[in-house]
């Protein structure tokens, strides 16, 4: 059974995963052509060096890094989507949903607003040029820890609202009460975190549209795994069903 | 009705296999490859495969960007 979920959730992610990278491509990409642009206007008028004296030789040209895109979500895809069909494994039957559909989209659900969506809110996604490169390794572990808490606020809030289910605590209780200690837990991370970087001169209109460009590609992602997972559930119940 | 669906079992951590748990531990690090600039950082550990990581960092640039993770 972990092996036929494995499997739907390597495929149901890799689906996903391409379907986000066609998400970025359209919607996404172009800002970020845009900020590279910025950045190469910014360099030329200070010192009218093109390319030789900036130093790093770029190993892939921007129509290498656009087909990489698809490799990037791709492999997010799968690893993700892996995970996510052992973690269903495990959580299938302690889900309210009825439905194979239900429970997929419930954890994928889940899945964004812990892996994504409560980093995203503290860190919003930058794009190339903001931030600056001597910070990277603080900031990368800054975001993998505040993602690992997250994960772990949403489990520990659902584990609790279903403790307290048990004990009899009617649905209006619970629900402000697991909410309020979540959002008390996540705000106060938020508060002793380093801060998000600067954007600096960066237009704020194009940062703008390069983060929703970003939040959408997280949401398509994981709207795709919910539902091709639970499409591929719902599949194999029939065929159970009619055996 | 609720009460029914609290108390339907669902497998215990302890009945999930170990070769689960490896692949699990499998596709994280894969997850961590691909989506922290880990070059720099496994440098040490690695050594030279660091630089074919940081290949396909910048191969998989466009993507970490957009998939929200810090990148530059
Ligand atoms: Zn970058």
């Amino acid at each position: 059974m972990i092996a036929t979920l494995l499997r739907r959730g390597l495929l149901a992610g890799l689906l996903a995963g391409l379907l986000a990278g066609g998400f970025a491509f359209v919607l996404g990409e172009p800002t970020i052509d845009q900020s590279i642009e910025l950045e190469q206007m910014a360099s030329d008028g200070h010192g009218h060096s093109h390319g030789e004296e900036g130093g790093e030789e770029e190993p892939f040209s921007r129509t290498g890094q656009k087909v990489g895109l698809f490799f990037a979500t791709g492999l997010f895809g799968v690893t993700s989507g892996g995970i996510f069909g052992l973690a269903f494994a495990y959580f299938r039957d302690r889900l309210q949903a009825a439905s194979e559909w239900g429970r997929s989209l419930s954890l994928a659900g889940a899945g964004f607003l812990a892996i994504f969506l409560i980093p995203f809110l503290k860190y919003p996604a930058n794009p190339p040029t903001v931030g600056d490169p001597e910070t990277i390794g603080v900031r990368t572990t800054a975001y993998f820890a505040l993602m690992a808490l997250s994960l772990a606020v949403v489990i520990g809030g659902w584990a609790a609202a279903r403790a307290l289910r048990r004990r009899g605590m009617g649905t209006p209780a619970r629900q402000a009460l697991v909410v309020a200690g979540c959002a008390i837990v996540v705000a106060t991370a938020f508060a002793l975190l380093p801060a998000s970087p600067d954007a600096g001169e960066f237009p704020a209109g194009l940062l703008w549209e390069f983060r929703m460009s970003s939040l959408g590609t997280q949401a398509v992602f994981w709207i795709g795994l919910g539902g091709a997972f639970g499409l591929l559930g719902e599949r194999a119940a029939r065929k159970r069903a009619d055996a | 009705m609720e009460e029914k669906t609290i108390s339907r079992g669902g497998i215990s951590l302890g009945d999930i296999p170990v070769w689960s748990w490896l692949v699990a531990a499998l596709l994280l690090l894969a997850f961590f490859m691909i989506m922290s600039s880990s070059g720099g950082l496994l440098a040490p550990y690695i050594g030279q495969l660091a630089g074919a990581t940081d290949y396909l960092h910048e191969f998989a640039h466009d993507g970490r960007h957009l998939l929200g993770v810090p990148c530059h």
